[in-house]
């Protein structure tokens, strides 16, 4: 297998010149002329990923080639699009064009920096991904911790618009939930590793399916417990979705029993409707999942649009995509800012008015890419752990796509969720970029030479025995 | 600036996005034939690879020398190994070289030697044995191509 580290270059650099073409049009959309400054952005970016692309080179040469550029690319028109709402908000007030270090794009760029610093510092630390199940259980301790934090601090410290899911100090705030996926998903995957046999073996047939027994089905019951206090205590469905789709996918992966979806979904749905019910008749905690429920049904009714808290920003968001159509008014012509919190939850609905359509599904298609290449990733890996955790990630990333996605377009019931690498904030990007980071790690092992992929650390039965005897043909799966 | 300018710069933007993706879509098509291709390289058993070029394999009329061993039933039905001058193991450990999650496999199940061009199959003392056909192999025993060997639901057979 070639390493093809050369394609990943060339591919950065295309989207770098993206990025750069991006931020001329936003220049001479916005401003009426291209700034003689206008490649600077791009190209401080471009010596950022450089950066990572040869960190990779050293530490991981079979790494997968795609990753790297389409996140960049990703991030890249995050930062421009921050910019961009820089440049307007500037030029509204009539300021002069701030520079490239100023507001909520400079921010994100610095933020770039630091997320691509621990990307590379876990790729020189981490240099083979089992190592991680062996801090497994202090990882999912810390998992839970990090999603607890913000449930029990007081809401002053922990409430942003409604949704507890942050820790403030000061100036200067985190959401710990973010970190907390990469450290639960080691978690999941080391626990169903051990459990996998006793959890894919003893299962009753009802139905034509295979449902497992009472006692194994013991840990999905008490995560479904936990998102669902997640959801009441921190007002947020997304979140709570996102914890409970990753371990039901997990456990999927792990014993490849359909029943475990079947199950998962009926037990999501069903909390969910209850709460539903119960926000209705009791209120309470229950209340604000209620009311953006009610948003969710109808956003246009007059009375969930004219209320505090209601269907305002979702309109908005409905009506910027609209007036985008297909081929959007052109990046920096349109007006973003008519849509509240446009810089993080709804960046999508204000990029898709300026590219249209047609630039957000491809935008999406990128997304896309990187999920199939994490899947891709879990399919080949040869140790089960590693493939846990690979199809664990990206899965958690293409179901944030769709949970913020959806929300915005009106599909599912809105929840306060970034768009991975797009959206301002530097928790998302940061765990984000720490995802994409074990994800190159596993794929170093999955497309490199079969002797550096394999090899068992993890206590298994019987004497190990010299890897020369064990890994000189290739496996490949031909269909699946 | 003109309007004719920033036109062309909306729409080329939007081309350019696509250009980038389908050329993202043209990576990962070279990266699977990449797998094809390396995969052909891999040697024969020593003494038959070497004395029958892969160039005319179709005027060979005996002794077709296994390449490939094939699983044609059971949940990794399709994975196909490259056989080269290493044996292969098979178990549900992780170190095996073709890892079977088969709830009836041991953990070191079998092993295929190749011994003189010829492949062997071998128990390695599993719980439910390994059959070749329909007999149980007791020792090393010579697998023909396009026998089945069965561990539990799967089934392997060498391939030329």
């Amino acid at each position: 297998m070639k390493t093809q580290r050369n394609a990943e270059l060339g591919l950065l650099a295309f989207a770098m010149i993206l990025v750069a073409a991006y931020g001329a049009t936003v220049e001479a959309n916005r401003i009426g002329e291209i700034t003689p400054t206008f490649w600077v952005p791009a190209a401080l970016l471009s010596v950022l990923f450089l950066g990572l692309h040869f960190v990779v080179r050293f530490t991981a040469p079979y790494a997968d080639p795609v990753l790297i550029p389409a996140v960049a690319l990703i991030n890249g028109l995050g930062v421009g699009f921050l910019r961009r709402l820089d440049i307007g908000d500037a030029l509204s007030e009539k300021l002069p064009v701030p520079g490239i270090f100023a507001g909520i794009g400079g921010r994100q760029l610095a933020w770039t920096l630091g997320s691509l610093i621990l990307a590379a510092i876990l790729l020189l630390v981490v240099r083979d991904h089992k190592v991680i199940s062996r801090y497994a259980y202090t990882l999912g301790l810390v998992g839970i911790v990090l999603v607890m934090i913000p449930a029990v601090l007081p809401s002053s410290l922990s409430e942003v618009n409604g949704a507890k899911l942050w820790i403030r100090l000061g100036g200067f705030s985190i959401q710990p939930g973010e970190f907390a996926k990469l450290a639960l998903v080691s978690f999941f995957a080391y626990y169903l590793v051990r459990k996998r046999e006793v959890l894919s073996l003893a299962s009753k047939r009802f139905l034509g399916i295979d449902f497992p027994r009472g006692r194994d089905l013991g840990p999905v019951v008490t995560v479904w417990l936990l998102s669902l206090l997640v959801l009441v205590f921190e007002k947020d469905l997304g979140t709570a979705l996102l914890y409970f789709g990753l371990f039901v996918v997990t456990l999927y992966v792990a014993t490849e029993r359909a029943s475990w979806l079947i199950i998962g979904l009926l037990l999501f749905f069903g909390g969910v409707y209850l709460a539903y019910l119960l926000g209705a008749s009791v209120g309470g905690p229950f209340a604000n999942f209620y009311d953006r429920a009610q948003v969710w049904l109808d956003p246009f009714a007059l009375s969930n649009y004219e209320r505090l808290g209601g269907s305002y920003q979702l309109v908005q968001s409905l009506l910027s995509l609209g007036t985008g159509g297909l081929f959007g008014s052109g990046p920096g012509a349109g007006s973003p800012r008519f849509v509240p919190e446009v810089q993080t939850d709804f960046i999508f609905a204000g990029m898709g008015e300026e590219i249209g359509l047609f630039g957000l599904s491809a935008l999406l298609v990128v997304y896309l890419l990187i999920v199939e290449r994490g899947m891709r990733t879990a399919l080949n890996v040869r140790d089960s752990f590693g493939k846990l955790v690979a199809g664990g990630l990206a899965f958690t990333l293409g179901l944030q796509v769709f949970v913020i996605l959806g929300g915005i377009t009106g599909l599912i019931p809105l929840t306060g969720q970034t768009t991975p690498f797009l959206s301002a904030g530097g928790s998302s990007l940061m765990a984000n970029w720490l995802l994409i980071a074990m994800l190159l790690r596993i794929s170093n092992a999955s497309r490199g030479p079969a002797a550096s992929g394999a090899g068992s650390d993890r206590p298994g039965p019987g004497p190990k025995k010299a890897p020369t005897q064990l890994h000189g043909a290739m496996t490949e799966v031909i269909q699946p | 600036m003109p309007e004719f300018v920033l036109t062309v710069a909306r729409f080329g933007f939007l081309i350019l996005l696509w250009i980038f993706v389908f050329t993202v879509v043209g990576v990962i098509r070279r990266d699977l034939f990449a797998g094809v291709r390396s995969k052909s390289i891999v040697a024969s058993p020593r003494g038959v690879g070497g004395a029958m070029p892969a160039g005319r394999p179709a005027k060979v009329k005996r002794g077709k020398a296994a390449r490939q061993l094939v699983v044609t039933a059971g949940q990794l039905a399709g994975t196909r190994i490259t056989l080269g001058e290493l044996p292969i193991t098979i178990g549900r450990a992780e170190d095996s070289t073709l890892v079977i999650t088969d709830d009836f496999a041991s953990a070191r199940h079998a092993r295929i030697v190749p011994r003189d061009g010829q492949w062997f199959v071998e128990d390695l003392g599993s719980t439910n044995g390994t059959y070749l056909d329909r007999g149980k192999v007791s020792g090393p025993t010579p697998v023909p191509l396009g026998v089945p060997i069965r561990i539990g639901r799967t089934s392997l057979e060498l391939r030329p």
